[in-house]
């Protein structure tokens, strides 16, 4: 049985599974950006596998960009989360309700 | 041989990304971290598999190494202890597993609706780093600046909002 | 300069005046003063010499103003016989008030404002008098009712004076109304609003209007009704004494209260035989009721005012009589003598220091002789004494009313003008002959020179304007508004040096009956007012009539009736209306809204938990919902 794009669909859509429960799930503030991480990385494959069953680079130059900005990303939410956490004591989701009304 | 490897490194990419997620024997973030190192890996793999090894390379070398120091520099900062074992609130898995219904749902429903790509067609950029540089060096030269300047910008950022006292 | 910019002058310097007066020169009184009486006599010239070098003729300058579908309206000015002879009268009395005033506010802190209030008066005036259709004359009608509220509110911090400023604006926007009401009449029927396209379009189609002719005739003159101070919107004009007795002069003499006359004969055309005599009615009843409270009061102003009243009841009443030219012909010399009337009493209670009450004044022929007898020359002229002006300008409404054959107005008009001697020699004897009753009438003083000249012209006026000719201009007017068959040709002119003589002696000639009606009355009144008053220390009058005195002396309880009635009725209807507004609209309609509206708000405010993953779910379930509908359902 060969292996199709379908496969790597799959894979991709239970990994953001993954990630999204995860982000959803999760209290702690660094494990839900990981989750996110994961998220973004479905993103990825899902994105590769396209460009390699369209015969096509565009896909792959995407991703690229995508880990850039990911990584540009990662080090000012981290950078956030450090902040936040010396204000508040906490890297808890639940601790961090000041937006509520 | 491919195919074997194929559901190899996607059996394990999603089993320690579900590890990341929730592991049933630590809920250190640590842990996690080192998870999500191993799935970035295999998922790496899976990128091999796909001709793309420009991309393997990278996501190796940016995730796993760069990014993952990241994390954990980060939590080894902020010394979490191991977090307390609170429940997970039932009412967020019910969320969360809402959620993920949904979208899988979505999902699988409109890849039911396509067809199916029979042949996989010869592997065409084979070691596609120079397609995919002078791709990026042509077509895609003022994103890519642009992208180079968010590194700087996002780089200000960080030091500013790490400063002691935030003006 | 071409002679069609005049009359555009005439109206605008007041109000140009006005406006100098207001935002540049309100700290420098003189100034002030210079330009708001340049601007009034500059006036007065320049109509002479539109009148020297355009005549009498009818004619309109107009320009486009709005043309909003099929209502097209002009700001226009009609300069015909009668709108020429009334801007003369403005001007020229409105002059003499002016310049009477200079004298009598130079005391004023607020004397510049007042000035330009007093030019701004006149420019509505004047803009009444040249209009050339109904919207424009309306929208000057309004302007006249403002200004009459600054002019009379002048003294504001005195609440009477502000009531009295209320009362007649709020008076005067009931008959407005009802002006409003016929002028819309009239343009829903006619499509209309020029007073000459109307006049045209009734020649070529007397019934017009159909049904509704007379409806349309009484709206319109309900406006007057408000204006003329006719029963029974004549409440206001009494407490509008409370303005400063230049005010009163201008308002009673020659603007506001002449208005509603002029209206009246602008529009005479409109007026159906019913409306006509409904109109005459009114007047006659007016003229009496009027005269009856007048005979009662002791306050100088008063008296004065309900002899105005009286005297526009004879105007209204000659209208309805289909006689616009007498109505006119007494509006003039009404000017003349009851400007001179109100500035003579200005200066006796100038001269008194704000004393108004008639028993407090006497013998005043001594100490202020050029009053004394400028007042004298008035009330002769007031109570029609040939050969004064009043006598022909009564004397032609008495004959209208014998050449309308409507006895019994006759009647009222005879007695009236026997009440009418009664009360001004009353006056006269009470409060400027006998002996002086307190300190302030023995050291009376003669006013100074700007304020006593006025009243020398006005007396010479009053005198000599009777033979003038200026029924002769307004006839110009009537036999143009009137149908042929109705209008008599006036008896035939004499001609060189006996033509005043004839013009003295014409009244006896034209209508014997009703001159020596007319001569009997003023004979009568004057033998009672001498026997009841020529020695009195108090008012003997009480004492013989009792009741119906001091119901005369209370004006025969109009404010209390209307107190108990409209007032009630409306002070009732606006609870109604404020319970509605507060329990219904505001309790229930808007506290629905409202209480709705912060339900909503307190409900939606729980969706904002702050947790960071209940925002996360509901995207993500609205990221599945945009996805259902963009990958397909």
């Amino acid at each position: 049985m060969n292996v199709g794009l379908e496969h790597y669909l799959v894979v991709s859509a239970l990994l953001f599974a993954l990630g999204l429960l995860g982000v959803i799930t999760r209290r702690n503030l660094l494990v839900v950006y990981m989750s996110l991480e994961l998220m973004l990385n479905s993103a990825n494959l899902a994105l590769v596998s396209f460009s390699r069953f369209n015969d096509n680079l565009n896909g792959q130059v995407m991703v690229f960009f995508i880990i850039t900005v990911a990584a540009a990303e990662v080090a000012v939410g981290l950078a956030l989360i450090v902040a936040l956490y010396r204000k508040r004591q906490s890297a808890h989701v639940e601790d961090l309700t000041s937006m509520k009304l | 041989m491919e195919e074997i490897l194929f559901y190899i490194f996607a059996f394990l990419t999603l089993i320690f990304g579900a590890l990341v997620v929730a592991n049933p024997f630590s809920r250190n973030p640590v842990t996690s971290a080192m998870f999500l190192v191993l799935t970035i890996i295999s998922m790496a793999g899976l990128f091999v598999l796909l001709h793309a090894f420009f991309l393997a390379a990278v996501q190796v070398l940016v995730y796993a190494g760069a990014v993952m120091v990241l994390f954990l520099f980060v939590i080894m900062l902020l010394d979490l202890k191991e977090e307390e074992r609170r429940k997970v609130k039932k009412l967020s898995l019910v969320a969360g597993l809402i959620s993920i219904g949904a979208i899988v749902g979505i999902f699988v429903k409109s890849l039911l609706a396509t067809q199916p790509v029979k042949d996989l067609p010869a592997p065409m950029h084979d070691g596609a780093t120079i397609p995919l540089g002078k791709l990026l060096f042509t077509n895609y030269l003022l994103p890519f600046e642009i992208v180079s300047l968010l590194l700087l910008v996002a780089m200000v950022g960080v030091i500013l909002l790490s400063k002691k006292d935030l003006k | 300069m071409k002679l069609e910019a005049l009359p555009w002058l005439v109206l605008f310097l007041p109000l140009l005046a006005a406006g100098i007066i207001t935002l540049f020169t309100l700290r420098n009184k003189t100034v002030s003063a210079t330009l708001s009486i340049g601007a009034i006599v500059t006036g007065f010239v320049l109509t002479l010499a539109v009148i020297k070098f355009g005549g009498w003729e009818a004619r309109e300058l107009s320009v486009n103003w709005l043309s909003i579908g099929g209502l097209n309206v002009d700001f226009g000015l009609k300069l015909d016989a009668l709108s020429l002879m009334m801007l003369l009268i403005v001007t020229g009395v409105g002059s003499a008030i002016h310049i009477y005033s200079y004298g009598y506010m130079r005391e004023d802190p607020g004397f510049s404002r007042f000035f330009a209030c007093m030019s701004l008066f006149t420019f509505s005036m004047l803009g009444i008098v040249l209009s050339n259709n109904f919207l424009q004359m309306f929208i000057f009608w309004e302007l006249v009712g403002v200004s009459s509220y600054l002019l009379i509110g002048f003294w504001f911090e005195k609440p009477s004076a502000a009531d009295a400023a209320k009362k007649a604006f709020i008076t005067n926007r009931l008959g407005d109304f009802g002006f409003m009401l016929g002028i819309l009449t009239i343009f829903a029927i006619v499509g209309s609003l020029n007073f000459g396209t109307i006049q045209e379009l009734l020649k070529v189609n007397p019934a017009l209007f159909g049904a509704s002719a007379t409806l349309a005739g009484l709206l319109i003159f309900c406006g007057a009704m408000g204006k003329s101070a006719q029963f029974p919107l004549h409440v206001w004009l009494p407490d509008a004494m409370e303005g400063p007795t230049p005010v009163s002069a201008l308002i009673h003499a020659a603007t506001m209260v002449a208005a509603g006359v002029y209206m009246l004969c602008r529009a005479f055309f409109i007026f159906s035989p019913d409306a006509l005599t409904a109109i005459a009615w009114i007047g006659g009843f007016t003229a009496l009721l009027a005269a009856l409270i007048a005979v009662q009061q002791n306050d100088i102003k008063r008296i004065l005012a309900y002899s105005t009243l009286s005297q526009l009841g004879y105007m209204v009443m000659a209208v309805g009589l289909t006689g616009p030219t007498p109505a006119m012909f007494h509006l003039t010399t009404h000017a003349f003598f009851k400007a001179l009337l109100f500035l003579g009493a200005g200066s006796v209670i100038h001269a008194m220091h704000h004393e108004q009450d008639i028993w407090k004044m006497g013998a005043l022929r001594k100490k202020m002789p050029v009053t004394f007898w400028t007042f004298l020359v008035g009330t002769l002229a007031l109570c029609g004494v040939p050969p004064f002006s009043g006598f022909y300008s009564k004397d032609a409404i008495l004959a209208q009313a014998l050449h309308a054959h409507n006895y019994p107005l006759f009647a009222v008009a005879v007695f009236v003008a026997v009440l009418t001697t009664f009360y001004m020699f009353r006056l006269f004897f009470v409060a400027l002959v006998g002996e002086p009753r307190t300190k302030e009438a023995e050291h009376a003083h003669e006013s100074p020179g700007v304020m006593i000249w006025p009243l020398r012209i006005l007396a010479l006026l009053s005198v000599i304007a009777g033979v003038m000719g200026i029924n002769k201009i307004f006839d110009l007017y009537s036999s143009r508004v009137l149908p042929p068959f109705t209008y008599e040709i006036p008896v035939g002119e004499f001609s060189g040096a006996v033509k005043y003589v004839g013009r003295l002696l014409e009244p006896f000639q034209h209508a014997p009956v009703a001159a020596f009606g007319g001569l009997i009355a003023v004979v009568i009144g004057f033998l009672a007012a001498k026997v009841l008053y020529g020695k009195a220390k108090t008012d003997p009058l009480p004492a013989k009539l009792g009741a119906l005195s001091r119901a005369m002396a209370n004006r025969f309880y109009f404010d209390e009736i209307y107190e108990a009635t409209v007032i009630r009725i409306h002070d009732t209807i606006a609870a109604i209306s404020d319970w509605i507004d507060r329990w219904i609209v505001e309790g229930f309609c808007i506290g629905l809204v409202r209480g709705g509206t912060d339900l909503t708000g307190r409900a939606l405010r729980l969706v904002q938990t702050g947790n960071l993953q209940t925002y996360a779910f509901l995207f993500v379930l609205g990221v599945a919902v945009v996805l259902w509908f963009v990958l397909g359902k």
